[in-house]
């Protein structure tokens, strides 16, 4: 079975993590229900002619994956596979809300249009003539990590051999909203605003001089409290890691009851350099691709960024890192990089 | 030979359930009709494959408390997977490594549309807001099965159950999951009967696919699912197997955000990657279900693909959609299921409404149902945003 490697991973997220050449240097406090991303200079990746027609979160996605197949040097991936959690939601909204304000009268179909889920594989195919196997998942916060197993499994059966792969959110204006009200109704409710993004990745099976490792992944849609170590035990058995092998645990806090999972992970470990980032990148359906982004970079540049500190200190000689995400104890997974 | 194929279950405008299904299909017989369940100004406007049942009715046939945050799209989702599980004899999910596969276009849309002006203040509105998202149905499903490790939707517009199927097979190729349940859903919505309205593609009377005056689609609903078992497991527990799963194809027509290419570039990759898979050559296949919605442009594309595939040796080809309407995401799994019907019967179903074959290509389809020996079935999706899939399907 052919091991897989990561060659780019670019992100847009409410940080300057897009245009920058550092590593999490300058942080912007977030604060606020929602915030959104810092948005990159799209004229450099899309025409203007689709920009006009574009909503935010395609724009992010075209962007983000045109930049991650560029520094993979990369032209024609064998596949493009895309993960998102509430889809195209500004555009949606925006023909419901024209379907409703002018009693089904008067609709133009732009955006009915760009209001599927694909319309970021569909815009990315497009704009490369890329004919390949091309997909779309939606399913919550394992949105973007089907995305990567999809990616994976066609890298391991040689089925592909580049596989552009990646997670977008656009915030959308009304859902958002009455998502983040419920939320706040609930005093133990997620402590982060509520964000937006597009996380891209170029993954091979040939490995470089530059390519982090994917071990492995694994996701769950359930897993109790009780079983959550066994859980990753089993998952770290599989690949033949032990516990102590571990340097760095990235795990998905954002301040909800629900991180009482990771905490129980945590406990696992004996002094490992513990980080998180939702602080930074908000919470979203796609923002654990914005922690595969970091954790890619902290082995790529061995250096961590001070902000991502959780507990503990800060090492030198990084190679293996745990990632683990959840969503409101649902959709739980786990992504093991090595380098 | 590929995938064993060990259940199904569906609920469509033509039935209720496998046996519904199949009996409308020998009988030829539409469930394309006027609107009922959703209050828009276009119902008289249209023609579509509706569900009969109401919500209401769903909900009691499920025996699922009064109160519950179900939208249709789950509700549908629900009593089509739950089939399939009984078909497959399969009462515990927990035995083997099981996984769950679905996909929507419109996720929760149904409720959205309804209760989006409520949200604010109406507290027994608010409880589907959390329900919008693709992923909420498949979750309640994979819950209700006692389904809890890998679950996921995919959501390529009309193409999208055909990959579900497609991603089943390959897990269970691979060797990650021994069993897997895998299907779409969709429930017809304001949001996407005005979304092809605007987009003239919508006939207000019965399709018409492949004629030559067609003048459009019908939008339906329906959920179905199918479960695939790894060899080892059939073997174990001594399976009757319906059909196999032996060929699938992914390909992006990469022209057109929502038309189709003129020479079905897209669609006869798809093919082409099915057939690569399946190991066979075109003239092994006995019958296609096509893709063949009735609107000008599709139909046009996949017979220049077919005529390009088959040489101008075309199977005996129909569109089902005559009787269902287009179910969009469900689409690959309801003509999954006719496709495993097909081979069991070994019969080919009508294409209805056919009366003049389009001038650019001359071709037939099937108009009245009939009888035929069949080994290989291929099955072709697709949608918006160029997304095309294949599936073969094979006898047992």
């Amino acid at each position: 079975m052919k091991k897989v490697y990561i060659h780019s991973a670019v992100t847009i997220s409410a940080q300057d993590t897009f245009d920058s050449d550092g590593f999490l240097n300058e942080i912007k406090g977030l604060s606020g229900k929602t915030v959104a991303a810092r948005y990159p200079n799209y004229k450099d990746y899309i025409t203007p002619a689709n920009l006009r027609r574009m909503a935010e979160g395609v724009k992010m996605g075209v962007s983000a994956a045109s930049k991650a197949l560029k520094d993979a040097e990369i032209t024609q991936p064998d596949a493009i596979i895309t993960g998102t959690g509430m889809g195209c939601i500004d555009d949606t909204e925006k023909f419901l809300n024209a379907i409703i304000s002018n009693d089904e009268q008067f609709l133009t179909p732009t955006a009915f249009i760009q209001s599927t889920h694909n319309t970021v594989g569909a815009q990315i195919a497009l704009g490369l003539k890329c004919k390949a196997y091309n997909n779309t998942y939606s399913q919550a916060a394992l949105s973007f990590e089907w995305a990567l197993m999809d990616a994976q499994l066609l890298l391991q059966q040689e089925e592909a051999e580049n596989v552009l792969v990646g997670g977008y959110e656009e915030l959308g204006k009304e859902i958002i909203s009455y998502r983040r009200m419920m939320e706040d109704a609930d005093g133990l409710g997620i402590q982060v605003p509520y964000s937006e993004g597009a996380s891209f990745f170029v993954v091979s099976s040939e490995k470089t001089e530059h390519s982090v490792e994917l071990i492995d992944m694994e996701v769950y849609s359930s897993i109790s409290t009780e079983s959550i170590q066994d859980s990753l035990k089993q998952f770290l058995t599989k690949n033949d890691v032990d516990l102590s092998e571990i340097d760095v645990f990235i795990s998905g806090r954002n301040g909800d009851v629900f991180d009482s999972y990771y905490d129980l992970t945590a406990e696992l470990f004996e002094n490992i350099t513990q980080l998180h980032y939702k602080h930074l990148s908000g919470e979203f359906y796609t923002a654990s691709p914005f922690g595969l982004w970091a954790a890619y970079e902290i082995l790529y540049r061995q250096e961590i960024p001070e902000a991502m500190i959780f507990k503990g200190e800060i090492k030198s000689d990084n190679h293996i890192i745990l990632l683990y995400n959840q969503f409101k104890g649902r959709d739980h997974s786990f992504i093991l990089l090595k380098r | 030979m590929g995938v064993a194929i060990t259940g199904m279950g569906i609920i469509s405008a033509i039935g209720h359930s496998v046996e519904e299904n199949k009996t409308s299909l020998l009988a030829s017989k539409t469930g394309i009709g006027d609107l009922r369940h959703i209050q828009t100004n276009h119902s008289q406007a249209i023609k579509v494959g509706e569900v009969s049942l109401s919500n209401a009715e769903l909900t009691r046939q499920l025996q699922l408390p009064e109160v519950h945050n179900y939208t249709r799209t789950g509700l549908l989702g629900l009593l089509a997977a739950t089939a399939a599980l009984e078909n497959a004899n399969i009462p515990d999910c927990s035995t083997y490594r099981t996984g769950f596969i679905s996909s929507t276009t419109v996720g929760g849309m149904d409720m959205t549309e309804k209760y989006i002006k409520q949200f604010d203040k109406d507290i027994t509105a608010q409880k589907y807001i959390a329900t919008h998202h693709a992923g909420d149905s498949t979750r309640k499903i994979a819950d209700a099965l006692r389904i809890h490790g890998l679950v996921t939707t995919i959501s390529t517009a009309c193409s999208s159950a055909a990959n579900a199927i497609m991603l089943g097979t390959r897990l269970i190729k691979a060797g990650k999951l021994d069993r897997v349940v895998v299907g779409g859903t969709d429930a017809l919505s304001k949001f996407t009967i005005n979304g092809f309205k605007t987009l003239m593609i919508q006939s207000d009377s019965l399709c018409a696919p492949f004629d030559a005056h067609r003048n459009g689609l019908n939008l339906g609903e329906a959920a179905a699912y199918l479960v695939l078992e790894s060899d080892a497991v059939v073997q174990k527990e001594k399976k009757e197997v319906l059909a196999y799963l032996s060929g699938y194809g992914n390909a992006n027509d990469a022209f057109h955000q929502t038309a189709s290419s003129e020479n079905g570039e897209g669609a006869f990759l798809a093919m082409q990657k099915a057939l690569k898979t399946a190991k066979l050559n075109p003239n092994q296949i006995d019958y296609i279900i096509a893709h063949g919605t009735a609107t000008t442009n599709n139909d046009l594309s996949e017979s220049r693909a077919l005529e390009r595939i088959f040489d101008k040796q075309i199977p005996d080809f129909s569109s089902t959609k005559s009787l269902t309407g287009h179910t969009l995401a469900a689409a690959g799994v309801v003509e999954a299921v006719f496709s495993i019907l097909a081979l069991q019967e070994q019969y080919i179903f009508p294409n209805l409404n056919f009366k003049t074959p389009m001038p650019e290509t001359g071709l037939k389809p099937i108009t009245s149902g009939v009888k035929k020996e069949i080994q290989h079935v291929l099955s072709n999706s697709f949608g918006f945003g160029g997304n095309c899939s294949t599936l073969i399907f094979s006898k047992a």
